[in-house]
C-alpha cells in the first residue's frame, strides 16, 4: 500500500523543523489517511471485541513507514488492544475477536494463512514492564533468532552483539553475556527486550508504554534509541506520557473509548489539534 | 482555546493570574501612552515626567510575568492552547513593554521642545495628534481583543495600522514643509519627528499584539501575511 494518497494531514518528511501550522484553521480528523509517506500498515474499519464488549470502533488510520506513530488516550480507550491486534496477541484469548483489516505490505493479517510466530517475529512488540528471560543475557537474544533461522556460532555472535549495538546496550553489557538477563537494572532489561525483539529482523516494532516502569535516564536512553531505530523501523509505541509521545513520534492518534478521534503530524497535534476532545486531553482538562 | 477547567486546579490559576497581570500590565502602558500624548499635546513638563516615571514599574512588570511564564513552562509542560496562551504571552509583553519605551520616547521629546522653548509651534500638525488619539484607541481594542480572545478584532486591528502608517508619511510632509520654510524650526520639527516616529511605532506594537491574539486563539501564524490573506482566514475559522 505505498504512496496511498489523501487529502488531508501534511508529510511529515518535507516538514521543516518545527511544523508552522497552516494558515486557518486545520482540516486533519479522524480518516487516518496519510499523504506523501509511504504506509507501512494499513488499518480499515477495525472493530474488536471482548466477548460482547466492543472495544475498537471503525478504526481507520495508516502507520507510516520508518516513522514513530504514537497512540495516546485515557486508560481503556483501546490504544494497547489495538497494539495487540496489529500483532495478533489477541489470539491467545478465545473470547477476543477482530472484524475489519489490517493490511501490511498490502496483507490483511487478520486473514492471513501466514504462521502467526512468523507475523509475531515481523510486528515485534515491547511490553510496559521489561520480561527478560530467565536465562542468560547472550541466550535472552539467541533464543528468538534460533526459533526461525539456523545461524553458526560466530553468525549468532554476530547477532546478538549487532542487536544489543543497535538497542544502545553493547557498551554496558558485552562483557558479562553469561550474566543473567534478570540481574541488569530495569531501563537495561527493557532495552535487552528491545534487543530481543529486534533481533529476529523484524519490520515493525510495536511498544507498549515501554518507560512506564523507568526512572527519567532510562526513560531518555529509550527514547533515544526510538529515534534511532526508525531509520530501520516502523514504530509503534503507547504511551501514558503525553510529552513522550510530543517528543518521540511523527504522527499521533488520539483514542477514546474505543475510537479514533483524532490523526494527525504531530506537531499539528500538540500545537493546534483539530477536535477539542484531543484540545481537553493534551491539556488536562479532561474530567 | 479550551474554555474548560484543567483537572490540577492550580495549573487554572497560574494561567489566570499570568492573564491578569497581561492585563494589568496592559492597562499601566495604555495609560502611560495616554500621559504621554496629553504631555504633547498640553506641553505639560509633569505629565511627560510621570509618563517617563511609569516605564519602571511597565519593565517590571514584563519581568514579573517573564518569570510566572518560565515557572508555568517548566511545572506544566504546556501542549495545544495552553501552549499558544505561554508563546503569546511571552511575546505580547514584549510588545507592551516596548510600547511603554515608545511612551517614554514621547515625553521625552515633550521635555526636549520645551527646553528649546518650541512647543507653541507644534499645535500646528493636527495629524500628530490625530495619529496619537489611533494609536492609543489601537492599543486599547488589541488589549481587549486578548483580554476577550477575539480574533476577529485582532484582524480589524491590523487593518487599522495601515491608517496609521499613512497618517505618519503625512506628518513627515508636513514636518518637512515647514522645515523648508523656516529654517529655524529644524531642531523642533526633528523632535516632533521622533515623537510622530513613536506613535507609529505604538501602532505597530498593537497589531503585534493583534496578531498574537490570532495566533493564541486560532493557532495560525498571522505574522507577514497580507491582510485579504488574514481577514479571510480569521473568517474562515
Amino acid at each position: 500500500m505505498e504512496g496511498v494518497t489523501a487529502p488531508t494531514p501534511t508529510a511529515a518528511a518535507s516538514r521543516p523543523m518545527v511544523a508552522r501550522p497552516a494558515m486557518g484553521p486545520t482540516v486533519s480528523g479522524a480518516n487516518g489517511r496519510l499523504a506523501n509517506e509511504r504506509i507501512k500498515m494499513d488499518v480499515r474499519d477495525l472493530n474488536f471485541y471482548y466477548g460482547k464488549f466492543q472495544a475498537l470502533k471503525n478504526i481507520n488510520l495508516q502507520v507510516a513507514e520508518k516513522k514513530v506513530t504514537a497512540f495516546i488516550g485515557p486508560s481503556g480507550c483501546g490504544k494497547s488492544t489495538l497494539l495487540r491486534v496489529f500483532n495478533r496477541m489477541y489470539e491467545l484469548y478465545p473470547e477476543q475477536r477482530a472484524d475489519g483489516e489490517v493490511n501490511v505490505d498490502g496483507e490483511n493479517i487478520l486473514t492471513s494463512r501466514q504462521d502467526v510466530a512468523l507475523i509475531r517475529a515481523k510486528i515485534g512488540m515491547i511490553f510496559q514492564k521489561p520480561t527478560p528471560f530467565p536465562m542468560s543475557i547472550y541466550d535472552n537474544i539467541a533464543f528468538g533468532v534460533k526459533l526461525f533461522e539456523k545461524l553458526s556460532r560466530s553468525a549468532m555472535d554476530e547477532r546478538v552483539e549487532w542487536a544489543l549495538r543497535k538497542a544502545a546496550l553493547w557498551t554496558e553489557v558485552k562483557d558479562k553475556l553469561a550474566q543473567s538477563g534478570t540481574s541488569l537494572s530495569g531501563g537495561q532489561q527493557q532495552r535487552l527486550c528491545i534487543a530481543r525483539g529486534i533481533a529476529v529482523k523484524p519490520e515493525i516494532i510495536l511498544l507498549d508504554e515501554p518507560c512506564s516502569a523507568l526512572d527519567p535516564i532510562s526513560t531518555a536512553k529509550i527514547e533515544e534509541l526510538i529515534d534511532e531505530l526508525k531509520a530501520d523501523y516502523t514504530v509503534a509505541i503507547v504511551t501514558h506520557n503525553l510529552q513522550q509521545a510530543a517528543r518521540v513520534s511523527d504522527y499521533t492518534a488520539y483514542m477514546y473509548l474505543g475510537d479514533l478521534v483524532e490523526f494527525g503530524d504531530t506537531d499539528q497535534i500538540f500545537v493546534k489539534p483539530a477536535r477539542k476532545e484531543t484540545e481537553d486531553y493534551i491539556t488536562g482538562r479532561f474530567g | 482555546m479550551s474554555t474548560g477547567d484543567h483537572s490540577i486546579k492550580k495549573y487554572d490559576e497560574e494561567l489566570e493570574a499570568i492573564r491578569s497581570r497581561v492585563l494589568q500590565m496592559g492597562g499601566l502602558v495604555e495609560s502611560q501612552v495616554r500621559t504621554a500624548l496629553n504631555a504633547f499635546e498640553l506641553a505639560d513638563q509633569q505629565l511627560a515626567q510621570q509618563a517617563i516615571d511609569a516605564d519602571r514599574q511597565v519593565n517590571e512588570l514584563e519581568m514579573d510575568v517573564d518569570q510566572m511564564v518560565n515557572f508555568v513552562i517548566a511545572r506544566r509542560q504546556p501542549t495545544a492552547g495552553d501552549l499558544r496562551m505561554i508563546t503569546g504571552v511571552a511575546k505580547v509583553i514584549t510588545d507592551l513593554e516596548r510600547i511603554g519605551d515608545e511612551a517614554s520616547k514621547i515625553a521625552r521629546a515633550v521635555k526636549w521642545l520645551h527646553e528649546k522653548g518650541d512647543q507653541a509651534r507644534l499645535n500646528r500638525i493636527p495629524d500628530i495628534k490625530y495619529s496619537g488619539e489611533a494609536a492609543a484607541s489601537m492599543l486599547r481594542r488589541a488589549l481587549d481583543a486578548f483580554a476577550r480572545m477575539d480574533a476577529v478584532a485582532g484582524a480589524s486591528i491590523i487593518k487599522d495600522d495601515l491608517g496609521i502608517d499613512d497618517r505618519f508619511r503625512a506628518v513627515l510632509r508636513q514636518l518637512i514643509t515647514f522645515m523648508m520654510e523656516d529654517p529655524r524650526t529644524i531642531s523642533a520639527s526633528l523632535d516632533c519627528v521622533w515623537v510622530a516616529k513613536a506613535i507609529e511605532r505604538i501602532g505597530d506594537h498593537a497589531k503585534n499584539v493583534a496578531e498574537h491574539v490570532i495566533f493564541i486563539s486560532q493557532g495560525w501564524d498571522a505574522r507577514h501575511r497580507s491582510l485579504e490573506d488574514i481577514e479571510r482566514a480569521v473568517a474562515r475559522a
